[in-house]
């Protein structure tokens, strides 16, 4: 019952919260914060892979640009006819059906996307898998470069705005708790047993394949979320905000924050949003800041601001009994 | 027919034949002893039986099951677990979760348990959290319990080991080289727990040891192999005469 009364207080401080923020600080300020939302989705999923199991996944973005096209594209192609359908329904219920549908669509074509890319991670280790996953995001962008009924190198306009601050953080909080759940559950260990001792973990029957994979599509499915919602917040995608780059800075906020901590993952994501926002006065000098601040962080704490500390734990640890 | 059948296996490695048409065969309870000089297949055999690598040739049985077609999650899940020669722990997990992991695969847990946290993941949560608590407790290891596995002192990594191999529930159980590296005083405890084990949980224990007072002192059943082929088999006062065993340990005269 506890679990209801979290869920509904959530929504009642998001819809207050939207419906007061931007009045509060501003129109630019409201897009970071959104943006930071967007981002600590997508470094919490990247996360499962690349800090739990072990993975070095650095093609993230293609993930995420799977997602935010085909939320896209159902809503942009299929709204009419779903609105038809949902005629009976008030504006604003019509729009969350769309986004909805939108998000569920994402969320399924980046999982099969994942999967897809899954499958060599059996194969390969490392650096291989991290050239194969590079070279995933890099198609996947030539490929949406090249498909005019999503406009191609013109970038997809005309999307309708639905989502805000209230769903962008309700995926925030819909993710993080999905991904502490399942990392504090048998999964988890079986993740990190991966991560530890792959052989070791075969042999006390963790099926390794399986396991990876199923990271993998579970990551992949949260980027196609926070796709969606960025596409139906920017109401406009082009192939260039899905550029390697960004699966590289989602690796920044991962290993700033700390490989394996969901309170890293989240402060890397802030951390890293914010910074650039702020250094963007020092135009092309920006990049250069920052990297000299990743090369003090690695020098000064290898192991990212906060390591694997994590403040939640679901579980007291167990009493040593006589 | 034995719990455990390795029938005419064969394994290569390019030219080099590690394990030529060896067979082998454990009966239910059996404490069985591999030996054999240094480079002689033994860790080969293990792989063979744990699904690590895959037969040439022959075939092997667990419980009358084709086993060795199977991948090694797989096989564990039939029944054969198995510790490692150069520990191989979950680093950064705590002892009790090292235990834990290897319990998982004996419960059904749905990812949407996992997931939403239903009750039925709790309550199975607790009895995998109790099971691994019990086991600790046998290898006296209960009272470091959520300390990081990679702390624990050299000789209660080695038992930890064991005890996660245990929460598989195996119906056979290898142990490579559980001695190595432990003083006289350890091995002889170890000696001890092999045997209670054997004992407590009605199982069948394969051992490669180099160090003879443990395998002599603790098998009942000996198998010599060297360059992959069984040279003798038999109880360890057999073992101890048999001149092809010393030709093999100490060289030809």
């Amino acid at each position: 019952m506890k679990k209801w009364v979290f869920w509904l207080a959530a929504l009642v401080v998001l819809a207050a919260m939207e419906s007061s923020l931007r009045g509060l600080i501003g129109a630019y300020n409201y897009q970071i914060v959104i943006l930071v939302g967007i981002n600590i989705i997508l470094a919490v999923s990247l996360n499962l892979i690349n800090g739990y199991t072990g993975q070095f996944s650095i093609g993230h973005a293609g993930f995420y640009a799977v997602g935010a096209y085909t939320s896209a594209s159902v809503v942009v192609y299929g709204g009419p006819a779903i609105r038809a359908a949902t005629a009976f329904l008030p504006q604003t219920a019509q729009n969350a059906v769309l986004l909805l549908l939108g998000i569920i669509a994402a969320a399924i074509a980046a999982g099969i996307a994942g999967w897809a890319v899954g499958i060599p991670s059996l194969r390969l280790r490392g650096d291989y898998l991290a050239i194969v996953t590079l070279g995933f995001g890099e198609i996947i962008r030539v490929l949406i470069l090249n498909i005019d009924a999503i406009g191609g190198a013109r970038g997809f306009s005309g999307i309708p705005q639905l989502s805000n601050f209230f769903w962008v953080y309700l995926g925030v909080l819909i993710t993080v708790v999905t991904v502490h759940n399942l990392v504090n559950s048998s999964y988890g260990r079986a993740f990190i047993s991966i991560r530890d001792d792959e052989i070791a973990a075969e042999a006390m029957g963790v099926d390794t394949t399986r396991f990876k994979v199923m990271s993998f599509v579970i990551s992949s499915m949260f980027a196609g979320i926070a796709g969606s919602l960025f596409g139906h917040y920017t109401m406009y995608l082009h192939p260039n905000s899905f550029l390697f780059t960004t699966s590289f800075y989602l690796i920044i906020m991962v290993v700033v924050g700390g490989l394996g901590s969901i309170e890293g993952a989240i402060l890397g994501a802030v951390l890293v949003t914010v910074l650039l926002e702020v250094f963007r006065e020092f135009g092309a000098f920006r990049l250069v800041n920052f990297s000299i601040l990743l090369v003090l962080i690695m020098i000064y704490r290898p192991q990212g601001l906060l390591g694997a500390w994590t403040l939640f734990r679901t579980r007291k640890p167990a009493p040593a009994t006589k | 027919m034995g719990i455990l059948d390795v029938r005419n296996c064969t394994k290569r490695f390019g030219g080099l034949v590690a394990v030529k048409a060896l067979n082998m065969c454990l009966n239910q309870g059996d404490l069985y002893g591999l030996i054999g000089p240094n480079g002689a297949g033994k860790t080969t055999v293990f792989n063979l039986i744990t699904g690590v690598y895959k037969t040439d040739e022959g075939s092997i049985e667990l419980d009358g099951r084709t086993i060795h077609r199977s991948k090694p999650s797989s096989i564990a899940r039939l029944g054969i677990s198995r510790t490692f020669q150069n520990i191989r722990l979950f680093r950064s997990m705590t002892v009790l979760e090292n235990v834990k992991v290897a319990r998982h695969m004996r419960k059904k847990q749905g990812i949407v348990d996992a997931i939403v946290r239903t009750r039925h993941l709790k309550t199975e949560e607790d009895e995998i959290e109790r099971d691994a608590m019990n086991l600790l407790k046998i290898f006296n290891l209960d009272a470091r319990a959520d300390e990081l596995a990679f702390n624990l002192p050299y000789g209660s990594q080695r038992r930890l080991e064991i005890a996660r191999a245990l929460a598989t529930s195996p119906k056979v159980l290898l142990l490579d080289e559980p001695a190595a590296g432990m003083n006289p005083h350890e091995s002889l405890e170890l000696m001890r727990l092999i045997r209670s084990i054997r004992d407590e949980f009605h199982i069948t224990i394969l051992l490669v040891e180099h160090n003879m007072k443990v395998v002599m002192g603790v098998c009942e059943k000996i198998q010599v192999i060297d360059y992959g082929e069984t040279i003798a088999l038999g109880t360890p006062k057999e073992i101890q005469g048999n001149p092809k065993v010393i030709e093999a340990y100490l060289g030809g005269a």
